[in-house]
Protein backbone atom coordinates (compact mmCIF):
# COMPACT_ATOMS: atom_id res chain seq x y z
CA UNK A 1 0.00 0.00 0.00
CA UNK A 2 0.73 3.34 -0.22
CA UNK A 3 2.31 5.50 2.66
CA UNK A 4 -1.03 6.06 5.05
CA UNK A 5 -2.93 9.48 4.90
CA UNK A 6 -2.94 10.43 8.75
CA UNK A 7 -6.05 12.74 9.31
CA UNK A 8 -6.80 12.58 12.80
CA UNK A 9 -4.54 14.63 14.35
CA UNK A 10 -6.94 16.17 16.96
CA UNK A 11 -6.53 12.60 18.51
CA UNK A 12 -2.51 12.82 18.63
CA UNK A 13 0.02 13.84 16.31
CA UNK A 14 3.38 12.47 15.05
CA UNK A 15 6.28 13.33 16.80
CA UNK A 16 8.21 15.90 15.82
CA UNK A 17 11.92 14.28 14.72
CA UNK A 18 13.23 17.59 16.78
CA UNK A 19 11.09 16.46 19.91
CA UNK A 20 12.43 12.86 19.51
CA UNK A 21 16.45 14.26 19.04
CA UNK A 22 16.14 16.49 22.36
CA UNK A 23 14.34 13.72 24.47
CA UNK A 24 16.55 10.62 23.82
CA UNK A 25 19.70 11.77 25.67
CA UNK A 26 17.32 11.78 28.63
CA UNK A 27 16.05 8.19 28.35
CA UNK A 28 19.91 6.93 27.63
CA UNK A 29 23.04 8.43 29.64
CA UNK A 30 21.30 11.61 31.39
CA UNK A 31 19.33 9.11 33.81
CA UNK A 32 19.86 11.05 37.36
CA UNK A 33 16.95 11.79 39.70
CA UNK A 34 16.49 15.49 39.29
CA UNK A 35 15.93 16.05 43.08
CA UNK A 36 19.57 14.97 43.51
CA UNK A 37 21.59 17.21 44.44
CA UNK A 38 24.94 16.26 42.61
CA UNK A 39 25.86 17.74 39.48
CA UNK A 40 25.00 14.97 37.08
CA UNK A 41 21.25 15.66 38.32
CA UNK A 42 21.54 19.46 38.82
CA UNK A 43 22.04 20.01 34.89
CA UNK A 44 19.09 17.78 34.45
CA UNK A 45 16.97 20.22 36.85
CA UNK A 46 18.22 23.01 34.72
CA UNK A 47 17.14 21.30 31.54
CA UNK A 48 13.59 20.83 33.23
CA UNK A 49 13.42 24.64 34.31
CA UNK A 50 13.94 25.50 30.52
CA UNK A 51 11.42 23.75 29.37
CA UNK A 52 9.17 25.28 32.11
CA UNK A 53 10.55 28.47 30.55
CA UNK A 54 9.47 27.15 26.72
CA UNK A 55 5.94 26.10 27.85
CA UNK A 56 5.47 29.87 30.00
CA UNK A 57 6.35 31.58 26.75
CA UNK A 58 3.92 29.44 24.38
CA UNK A 59 1.02 30.86 26.89
CA UNK A 60 3.01 34.27 27.94
CA UNK A 61 2.87 32.96 31.27
CA UNK A 62 5.00 33.14 34.14
CA UNK A 63 7.29 29.90 34.49
CA UNK A 64 7.10 29.70 38.09
CA UNK A 65 3.26 28.96 37.48
CA UNK A 66 4.18 26.35 34.90
CA UNK A 67 2.99 22.91 36.71
CA UNK A 68 4.09 19.82 34.37
CA UNK A 69 1.20 16.76 34.72
CA UNK A 70 0.82 13.53 32.83
CA UNK A 71 -0.90 15.24 30.50
CA UNK A 72 -4.58 16.95 29.39
CA UNK A 73 -6.70 14.89 31.52
CA UNK A 74 -4.68 15.21 34.73
CA UNK A 75 -4.36 19.09 34.32
CA UNK A 76 -7.95 19.29 33.69
CA UNK A 77 -8.83 16.77 36.98
CA UNK A 78 -5.83 19.05 38.44
CA UNK A 79 -7.64 21.99 38.05
CA UNK A 80 -11.06 21.41 38.44
CA UNK A 81 -10.81 18.90 41.33
CA UNK A 82 -7.91 21.16 42.93
CA UNK A 83 -9.95 24.35 42.85
CA UNK A 84 -13.09 22.93 43.81
CA UNK A 85 -11.77 21.05 46.88
CA UNK A 86 -10.10 24.15 48.20
CA UNK A 87 -12.78 26.74 47.89
CA UNK A 88 -15.78 24.50 49.51
CA UNK A 89 -16.07 26.68 51.77
CA UNK A 90 -16.59 29.45 49.22
CA UNK A 91 -18.81 27.54 47.46
CA UNK A 92 -20.08 24.23 45.55
CA UNK A 93 -21.27 25.58 41.93
CA UNK A 94 -19.36 24.88 39.26
CA UNK A 95 -20.57 26.11 35.67
CA UNK A 96 -19.00 24.29 32.51
CA UNK A 97 -20.11 23.54 28.75
CA UNK A 98 -22.25 20.95 27.88
CA UNK A 99 -19.77 20.44 25.08
CA UNK A 100 -16.37 19.67 26.94
CA UNK A 101 -13.55 16.70 26.37
CA UNK A 102 -15.05 13.84 28.69
CA UNK A 103 -11.93 14.66 31.21
CA UNK A 104 -13.81 17.92 31.97
CA UNK A 105 -17.26 16.58 31.55
CA UNK A 106 -16.68 13.19 33.84
CA UNK A 107 -14.68 15.33 36.79
CA UNK A 108 -17.46 17.45 37.12
CA UNK A 109 -20.12 14.27 37.03
CA UNK A 110 -18.05 13.51 39.71
CA UNK A 111 -17.90 16.32 41.55
CA UNK A 112 -21.55 16.27 41.72
CA UNK A 113 -21.96 13.14 43.20
CA UNK A 114 -19.23 14.89 45.86
CA UNK A 115 -22.29 17.13 46.84
CA UNK A 116 -20.74 20.06 44.39
CA UNK A 117 -23.49 21.83 42.20
CA UNK A 118 -22.49 22.15 38.23
CA UNK A 119 -24.04 23.74 35.49
CA UNK A 120 -23.89 22.40 31.90
CA UNK A 121 -23.65 25.76 29.77
CA UNK A 122 -25.97 25.10 26.31
CA UNK A 123 -24.26 26.01 23.01
CA UNK A 124 -25.54 26.89 19.67
CA UNK A 125 -25.87 25.34 16.44
CA UNK A 126 -21.88 26.30 15.66
CA UNK A 127 -20.97 25.04 19.34
CA UNK A 128 -20.24 28.70 21.10
CA UNK A 129 -21.65 28.99 24.44
CA UNK A 130 -24.45 31.82 25.26
CA UNK A 131 -22.57 34.34 27.41
CA UNK A 132 -25.51 35.66 28.42
CA UNK A 133 -26.53 32.09 29.91
CA UNK A 134 -23.46 32.17 31.41
CA UNK A 135 -24.14 35.68 32.70
CA UNK A 136 -27.06 34.14 34.20
CA UNK A 137 -25.93 31.28 35.61
CA UNK A 138 -23.68 32.83 37.91
CA UNK A 139 -24.27 32.47 41.50
CA UNK A 140 -23.14 33.94 44.85
CA UNK A 141 -21.37 29.99 45.49
CA UNK A 142 -20.27 29.94 42.04
CA UNK A 143 -16.43 29.16 42.69
CA UNK A 144 -15.04 28.09 39.06
CA UNK A 145 -15.78 28.96 35.32
CA UNK A 146 -14.37 26.11 33.13
CA UNK A 147 -14.93 26.47 29.28
CA UNK A 148 -12.89 25.03 27.05
CA UNK A 149 -10.84 27.26 24.60
CA UNK A 150 -11.00 24.76 20.83
CA UNK A 151 -13.48 21.83 20.44
CA UNK A 152 -11.57 18.16 19.98
CA UNK A 153 -14.62 16.97 17.38
CA UNK A 154 -15.81 20.54 15.61
CA UNK A 155 -12.78 22.63 16.42
CA UNK A 156 -15.33 25.79 17.32
CA UNK A 157 -13.20 28.23 19.26
CA UNK A 158 -14.83 29.87 22.58
CA UNK A 159 -14.98 33.10 23.10
CA UNK A 160 -12.29 33.32 26.05
CA UNK A 161 -11.77 36.67 25.71
CA UNK A 162 -15.02 38.01 27.10
CA UNK A 163 -15.99 34.56 29.16
CA UNK A 164 -12.05 35.68 31.19
CA UNK A 165 -13.78 39.52 31.38
CA UNK A 166 -17.19 38.88 32.71
CA UNK A 167 -15.68 35.83 35.27
CA UNK A 168 -13.06 38.30 36.14
CA UNK A 169 -15.68 41.27 37.40
CA UNK A 170 -17.15 38.53 39.58
CA UNK A 171 -13.87 37.46 41.31
CA UNK A 172 -14.37 33.70 39.60
CA UNK A 173 -12.28 31.63 38.66
CA UNK A 174 -11.58 31.19 34.92
CA UNK A 175 -10.03 27.46 33.62
CA UNK A 176 -9.91 26.70 30.08
CA UNK A 177 -9.27 23.22 28.88
CA UNK A 178 -7.05 24.62 25.93
CA UNK A 179 -5.23 21.04 24.60
CA UNK A 180 -6.69 21.23 21.29
CA UNK A 181 -5.89 24.89 21.14
CA UNK A 182 -2.22 25.12 22.02
CA UNK A 183 0.39 25.12 19.15
CA UNK A 184 -2.81 26.13 16.98
CA UNK A 185 -3.62 29.26 17.93
CA UNK A 186 -1.84 32.23 19.81
CA UNK A 187 -2.67 32.13 23.58
CA UNK A 188 -2.03 34.88 25.99
CA UNK A 189 -3.57 33.78 29.61
CA UNK A 190 -2.88 37.33 30.82
CA UNK A 191 -4.36 39.27 28.16
CA UNK A 192 -7.38 36.57 28.54
CA UNK A 193 -7.48 36.44 32.13
CA UNK A 194 -7.41 33.12 32.37
CA UNK A 195 -6.58 31.82 35.60
CA UNK A 196 -5.82 28.07 35.04
CA UNK A 197 -4.92 26.31 31.63
CA UNK A 198 -4.55 22.84 30.29
CA UNK A 199 -2.28 21.66 27.50
CA UNK A 200 -1.41 18.28 26.69
CA UNK A 201 2.19 17.44 24.76
CA UNK A 202 0.61 14.70 22.37
CA UNK A 203 -1.57 17.44 20.63
CA UNK A 204 1.29 19.46 19.08
CA UNK A 205 3.99 16.94 17.84
CA UNK A 206 5.15 16.03 21.53
CA UNK A 207 5.27 12.83 23.46
CA UNK A 208 2.19 11.39 25.24
CA UNK A 209 1.55 11.34 28.40
CA UNK A 210 3.03 14.50 29.61
CA UNK A 211 1.23 17.90 29.77
CA UNK A 212 0.99 21.10 32.06
CA UNK A 213 -1.25 23.19 34.19
CA UNK A 214 -0.54 26.82 34.30
CA UNK A 215 -2.10 28.27 37.24
CA UNK A 216 -2.16 31.89 38.81
CA UNK A 217 -0.51 32.45 41.49
CA UNK A 218 -2.93 34.02 43.67
CA UNK A 219 -5.28 31.00 42.75
CA UNK A 220 -6.11 28.68 45.67
CA UNK A 221 -6.02 25.14 44.78
CA UNK A 222 -4.85 22.24 46.22
CA UNK A 223 -2.67 19.31 44.77
CA UNK A 224 -4.42 15.69 43.12
CA UNK A 225 -1.31 14.02 43.88
CA UNK A 226 0.58 14.35 47.71
CA UNK A 227 4.45 12.98 48.00
CA UNK A 228 7.65 14.39 47.12
CA UNK A 229 7.81 18.17 47.17
CA UNK A 230 8.20 18.18 43.01
CA UNK A 231 6.76 20.89 41.25
CA UNK A 232 6.99 23.09 44.37
CA UNK A 233 4.88 20.72 46.23
CA UNK A 234 1.87 21.20 43.06
CA UNK A 235 2.44 18.06 41.98
CA UNK A 236 4.51 15.12 43.45
CA UNK A 237 6.14 12.60 41.57
CA UNK A 238 9.60 12.03 40.55
CA UNK A 239 9.17 14.01 36.93
CA UNK A 240 8.89 12.25 33.69
CA UNK A 241 11.78 14.14 32.36
CA UNK A 242 12.32 12.69 28.57
CA UNK A 243 8.69 14.27 28.33
CA UNK A 244 8.69 17.29 29.92
CA UNK A 245 11.70 18.23 27.77
CA UNK A 246 10.13 16.75 24.68
CA UNK A 247 7.15 18.94 25.92
CA UNK A 248 9.41 21.88 25.85
CA UNK A 249 10.82 21.74 22.43
CA UNK A 250 7.02 21.09 21.14
CA UNK A 251 6.27 24.43 22.56
CA UNK A 252 9.51 26.25 21.22
CA UNK A 253 8.22 24.61 17.80
CA UNK A 254 4.99 25.56 18.29
CA UNK A 255 6.13 29.00 19.22
CA UNK A 256 7.85 29.19 15.37
CA UNK A 257 4.80 27.74 13.87
CA UNK A 258 2.38 30.60 15.29
CA UNK A 259 5.10 33.14 13.74
CA UNK A 260 5.09 31.63 10.72
CA UNK A 261 2.20 32.80 8.71
CA UNK A 262 3.19 30.70 5.49
CA UNK A 263 2.74 27.44 7.54
CA UNK A 264 -0.62 28.22 9.25
CA UNK A 265 -1.98 29.30 5.74
CA UNK A 266 -1.32 26.42 4.40
CA UNK A 267 -2.79 24.03 7.04
CA UNK A 268 -5.80 26.10 6.44
CA UNK A 269 -6.03 26.01 2.74
CA UNK A 270 -5.80 22.81 2.73
CA UNK A 271 -8.48 22.13 5.04
CA UNK A 272 -10.45 24.79 3.15
CA UNK A 273 -9.64 22.63 -0.11
CA UNK A 274 -11.15 19.41 1.39
CA UNK A 275 -14.05 20.98 2.82
CA UNK A 276 -14.75 22.52 -0.63
CA UNK A 277 -14.37 19.38 -2.54
CA UNK A 278 -16.30 17.74 -0.64
CA UNK A 279 -19.24 20.41 -0.91
CA UNK A 280 -18.91 19.96 -4.90
CA UNK A 281 -18.13 16.12 -5.15
CA UNK A 282 -20.88 14.72 -2.47
CA UNK A 283 -24.26 15.84 -1.75
CA UNK A 284 -26.38 16.16 1.40
CA UNK A 285 -23.83 17.60 3.39
CA UNK A 286 -23.57 19.16 6.93
CA UNK A 287 -20.49 21.00 7.90
CA UNK A 288 -20.10 21.08 12.05
CA UNK A 289 -18.71 24.19 13.72
CA UNK A 290 -18.54 27.60 13.23
CA UNK A 291 -17.78 28.65 9.75
CA UNK A 292 -14.83 31.17 10.67
CA UNK A 293 -14.26 30.88 14.67
CA UNK A 294 -12.82 26.90 14.37
CA UNK A 295 -9.12 26.00 14.46
CA UNK A 296 -7.49 25.95 11.04
CA UNK A 297 -6.38 21.92 10.69
CA UNK A 298 -10.35 20.46 11.68
CA UNK A 299 -12.93 19.88 9.22
CA UNK A 300 -16.48 18.14 10.97
CA UNK A 301 -18.64 16.47 8.44
CA UNK A 302 -21.75 14.69 8.98
CA UNK A 303 -23.02 12.81 5.66
CA UNK A 304 -26.26 11.75 5.47
CA UNK A 305 -27.98 8.04 5.13
CA UNK A 306 -24.64 6.46 6.03
CA UNK A 307 -23.36 5.46 9.43
CA UNK A 308 -19.42 6.65 10.75
CA UNK A 309 -17.80 3.34 11.26
CA UNK A 310 -18.81 1.97 7.90
CA UNK A 311 -17.32 5.05 6.39
CA UNK A 312 -14.21 5.17 8.38
CA UNK A 313 -13.53 1.42 7.94
CA UNK A 314 -13.64 1.51 4.09
CA UNK A 315 -11.29 4.97 4.64
CA UNK A 316 -9.13 2.56 6.48
CA UNK A 317 -8.78 0.35 3.80
CA UNK A 318 -8.06 2.70 1.56
CA UNK A 319 -5.31 3.81 4.26
CA UNK A 320 -6.74 7.20 5.42
CA UNK A 321 -6.93 7.39 8.68
CA UNK A 322 -9.84 9.83 10.64
CA UNK A 323 -12.17 9.62 12.90
CA UNK A 324 -16.09 9.72 13.26
CA UNK A 325 -18.51 10.72 15.99
CA UNK A 326 -20.99 7.85 15.80
CA UNK A 327 -22.18 6.01 18.76
CA UNK A 328 -20.97 2.44 16.83
CA UNK A 329 -17.08 3.48 17.07
CA UNK A 330 -17.60 4.72 20.81
CA UNK A 331 -19.02 1.62 21.90
CA UNK A 332 -21.72 3.57 23.74
CA UNK A 333 -25.40 3.48 22.36
CA UNK A 334 -25.24 7.77 21.87
CA UNK A 335 -23.52 9.32 19.53
CA UNK A 336 -21.03 11.95 20.17
CA UNK A 337 -22.18 14.40 23.30
CA UNK A 338 -21.12 17.40 21.19
CA UNK A 339 -22.65 16.84 17.91
CA UNK A 340 -26.26 16.24 19.98
CA UNK A 341 -25.39 19.30 21.74
CA UNK A 342 -25.41 21.48 18.75
CA UNK A 343 -29.06 20.22 18.02
CA UNK A 344 -27.83 17.66 15.09
CA UNK A 345 -30.61 14.37 15.17
CA UNK A 346 -29.26 11.07 16.32
CA UNK A 347 -29.34 9.78 12.64
CA UNK A 348 -27.43 12.58 11.27
CA UNK A 349 -24.89 12.23 13.81
CA UNK A 350 -24.64 8.62 13.40
CA UNK A 351 -22.79 9.86 9.85
CA UNK A 352 -20.63 11.94 11.09
CA UNK A 353 -16.35 12.03 9.50
CA UNK A 354 -13.64 14.07 11.37
CA UNK A 355 -10.71 15.07 9.57
CA UNK A 356 -7.97 16.71 11.25
CA UNK A 357 -4.48 17.97 9.65
CA UNK A 358 -1.30 18.68 10.61
CA UNK A 359 1.62 21.04 9.60
CA UNK A 360 2.66 17.93 7.50
CA UNK A 361 -0.13 16.56 5.82
CA UNK A 362 0.21 17.23 1.95
CA UNK A 363 -1.90 18.68 -0.51
CA UNK A 364 -1.81 15.59 -2.61
CA UNK A 365 -2.74 13.30 0.39
CA UNK A 366 -5.79 15.95 0.31
CA UNK A 367 -6.54 14.91 -3.54
CA UNK A 368 -6.71 11.22 -2.59
CA UNK A 369 -9.14 11.80 0.07
CA UNK A 370 -11.39 14.09 -2.40
CA UNK A 371 -10.84 11.18 -5.05
CA UNK A 372 -11.68 8.20 -2.71
CA UNK A 373 -14.19 9.34 -0.45
CA UNK A 374 -16.79 10.10 -2.98
CA UNK A 375 -16.95 6.46 -4.00
CA UNK A 376 -17.06 4.82 -0.71
CA UNK A 377 -19.87 7.52 0.28
CA UNK A 378 -21.71 6.36 -2.98
CA UNK A 379 -20.95 2.77 -2.50
CA UNK A 380 -22.46 3.30 0.96
CA UNK A 381 -25.33 4.73 0.24
CA UNK A 382 -26.78 2.49 -2.65
CA UNK A 383 -26.64 0.05 0.34
CA UNK A 384 -28.63 2.19 2.33
CA UNK A 385 -32.17 1.78 2.52
CA UNK A 386 -32.47 5.63 4.19
CA UNK A 387 -31.11 6.42 0.97
CA UNK A 388 -33.28 4.80 -1.44
CA UNK A 389 -36.58 5.61 0.22
CA UNK A 390 -35.47 9.75 0.66
CA UNK A 391 -35.47 9.71 -3.00
CA UNK A 392 -38.77 7.73 -3.41
CA UNK B 1 -13.12 1.23 17.59
CA UNK B 2 -13.46 -2.37 17.55
CA UNK B 3 -11.57 -4.92 16.56
CA UNK B 4 -13.63 -6.82 14.06
CA UNK B 5 -12.77 -10.80 12.83
CA UNK B 6 -11.43 -11.44 9.60
CA UNK B 7 -14.53 -12.79 8.63
CA UNK B 8 -16.61 -9.82 9.73
CA UNK B 9 -14.22 -8.28 7.41
CA UNK B 10 -15.13 -10.74 4.76
CA UNK B 11 -18.41 -10.06 4.62
CA UNK B 12 -18.05 -6.09 5.20
CA UNK B 13 -15.97 -6.08 1.75
CA UNK B 14 -17.80 -8.40 -0.06
CA UNK B 15 -20.98 -7.63 0.15
CA UNK B 16 -22.26 -10.22 -1.97
CA UNK B 17 -26.23 -10.29 -2.01
CA UNK B 18 -26.34 -6.35 -1.73
CA UNK B 19 -28.92 -4.59 -3.37
CA UNK B 20 -32.70 -4.60 -3.97
CA UNK B 21 -35.14 -7.18 -5.47
CA UNK B 22 -37.52 -5.31 -7.38
CA UNK B 23 -40.43 -8.30 -7.55
CA UNK B 24 -39.69 -9.80 -4.21
CA UNK B 25 -42.28 -12.01 -2.37
CA UNK B 26 -41.12 -10.82 1.15
CA UNK B 27 -39.21 -7.74 2.67
CA UNK B 28 -38.36 -7.62 6.39
CA UNK B 29 -37.89 -4.05 7.49
CA UNK B 30 -36.07 -3.64 10.84
CA UNK B 31 -34.01 -1.19 12.97
CA UNK B 32 -34.60 1.87 13.26
CA UNK B 33 -31.97 5.17 11.69
CA UNK B 34 -32.38 6.88 15.38
CA UNK B 35 -30.41 3.79 16.98
CA UNK B 36 -28.08 3.78 13.77
CA UNK B 37 -29.13 0.70 12.19
CA UNK B 38 -32.03 -0.20 9.37
CA UNK B 39 -31.95 -3.52 7.58
CA UNK B 40 -34.42 -4.61 4.72
CA UNK B 41 -34.44 -8.24 3.78
CA UNK B 42 -35.53 -8.98 0.04
CA UNK B 43 -36.32 -12.45 -0.55
CA UNK B 44 -37.51 -14.47 -3.56
CA UNK B 45 -39.52 -17.61 -2.89
CA UNK B 46 -40.25 -20.29 -5.42
CA UNK B 47 -43.29 -22.41 -5.69
CA UNK B 48 -41.60 -25.38 -3.60
CA UNK B 49 -40.78 -22.23 -0.33
CA UNK B 50 -37.43 -22.30 -1.59
CA UNK B 51 -35.75 -19.23 -1.06
CA UNK B 52 -34.27 -18.99 -4.61
CA UNK B 53 -33.00 -15.09 -4.13
CA UNK B 54 -31.89 -12.94 -0.76
CA UNK B 55 -31.07 -9.49 -0.84
CA UNK B 56 -30.21 -7.06 1.86
CA UNK B 57 -30.10 -3.05 1.85
CA UNK B 58 -28.35 -1.62 5.45
CA UNK B 59 -27.36 1.59 6.99
CA UNK B 60 -25.57 1.46 9.79
CA UNK B 61 -22.02 -0.08 11.04
CA UNK B 62 -19.77 -2.53 10.14
CA UNK B 63 -21.13 -5.19 11.98
CA UNK B 64 -24.53 -4.21 10.78
CA UNK B 65 -23.41 -4.61 7.31
CA UNK B 66 -21.90 -7.85 7.82
CA UNK B 67 -24.35 -9.36 9.83
CA UNK B 68 -27.13 -8.87 6.80
CA UNK B 69 -25.12 -10.05 4.17
CA UNK B 70 -24.25 -13.37 5.96
CA UNK B 71 -27.93 -13.54 6.83
CA UNK B 72 -28.62 -13.32 3.22
CA UNK B 73 -26.30 -16.06 2.15
CA UNK B 74 -27.32 -18.39 4.95
CA UNK B 75 -30.83 -18.43 3.70
CA UNK B 76 -30.47 -18.29 -0.09
CA UNK B 77 -31.54 -21.98 -1.45
CA UNK B 78 -33.19 -22.66 1.67
CA UNK B 79 -36.17 -24.00 2.24
CA UNK B 80 -38.44 -21.75 4.31
CA UNK B 81 -39.25 -23.56 7.38
CA UNK B 82 -35.20 -24.10 7.35
CA UNK B 83 -34.57 -20.53 6.91
CA UNK B 84 -36.65 -19.90 9.86
CA UNK B 85 -34.11 -21.90 12.54
CA UNK B 86 -31.65 -19.38 11.81
CA UNK B 87 -30.57 -17.65 15.26
CA UNK B 88 -28.47 -14.65 15.36
CA UNK B 89 -26.08 -17.07 18.15
CA UNK B 90 -25.83 -19.11 14.78
CA UNK B 91 -24.81 -15.92 12.67
CA UNK B 92 -22.01 -14.29 15.43
CA UNK B 93 -20.54 -18.35 15.21
CA UNK B 94 -20.21 -17.99 11.60
CA UNK B 95 -18.73 -14.73 11.75
CA UNK B 96 -16.28 -15.97 14.57
CA UNK B 97 -17.63 -13.26 17.21
CA UNK B 98 -18.97 -10.10 16.98
CA UNK B 99 -17.79 -7.16 20.03
CA UNK B 100 -20.33 -7.15 22.37
CA UNK B 101 -21.68 -4.22 21.86
CA UNK B 102 -22.06 -5.35 18.95
CA UNK B 103 -24.46 -8.41 19.18
CA UNK B 104 -28.05 -6.66 18.73
CA UNK B 105 -26.99 -6.30 14.75
CA UNK B 106 -27.19 -10.27 14.68
CA UNK B 107 -30.37 -9.98 16.60
CA UNK B 108 -31.54 -7.31 13.73
CA UNK B 109 -30.29 -9.35 11.02
CA UNK B 110 -32.31 -13.11 12.71
CA UNK B 111 -35.22 -10.68 13.19
CA UNK B 112 -34.93 -9.57 9.24
CA UNK B 113 -35.13 -12.62 7.64
CA UNK B 114 -38.18 -13.80 10.00
CA UNK B 115 -40.01 -10.41 8.48
CA UNK B 116 -39.36 -11.05 5.40
CA UNK B 117 -41.01 -14.67 5.73
CA UNK B 118 -43.54 -13.34 7.56
CA UNK B 119 -44.00 -10.82 4.59
CA UNK B 120 -44.45 -13.47 2.00
CA UNK B 121 -46.79 -15.68 4.03
CA UNK B 122 -48.97 -12.61 4.49
CA UNK B 123 -48.52 -11.42 0.95
CA UNK B 124 -49.76 -15.34 -0.20
CA UNK B 125 -52.81 -15.08 1.83
CA UNK B 126 -53.91 -12.45 0.38
C1 LIG C 1 -10.02 19.01 24.50
C2 LIG C 1 -9.27 17.89 25.13
N1 LIG C 1 -9.10 17.86 26.46
C3 LIG C 1 -8.43 16.87 27.07
C4 LIG C 1 -7.88 15.83 26.36
C5 LIG C 1 -7.15 14.74 27.09
O1 LIG C 1 -5.77 14.86 26.91
P1 LIG C 1 -4.77 13.64 27.20
O2 LIG C 1 -5.00 12.66 26.11
O3 LIG C 1 -3.42 14.24 27.14
O4 LIG C 1 -5.10 13.10 28.54
C6 LIG C 1 -8.03 15.82 24.97
C7 LIG C 1 -7.48 14.72 24.15
O5 LIG C 1 -8.09 13.72 23.86
C8 LIG C 1 -8.75 16.86 24.34
O6 LIG C 1 -8.93 16.87 23.02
Amino acid sequence: MNNPIYLDNNATTKVAPEVLDEMLPFLKEEYANPSSIYSFAQSIKKNIEQAREKVAQLLNADSSDIVFTSGGTESDNLAIKGIAYANREKGKHIITSSIEHHAVLNTCKYLLKQGFDVTFLPVDKYGIIDLKELKKSIRKDTILVSIMFANNEIGTIEPIEEIGKIVKEKGIYFHTDAVQAAGKIKINVKKLNIDLLSISAHKFHGPKGVGALYVKKSVNFDNLLHGGHQEKGKRAGTENVAGILGLGKACELAIDYLNDQKQQQKIKMLRDKLEKGILEKIPEIIINGHPEKRIDNTLNICIKYIEGESILINLDLEGIYASSGSACTSGSLEPSHVLLALGLPHEIAHGSLRFSLSKYTEEKEIEKVLEILPEIVQKLRNLSPLWKEKKI
Amino acid sequence: MFQYSDKVMEQFKSMKNAGRIEDADGIGKVGNPVCGDVMWIYIKVDENEVIIDCKFETFGCVAAIATSSLATELVKGEKIEDALKITNKRIVELLGGLPKEKFHCSVLAEEGIKKAIEDYRQKKEK
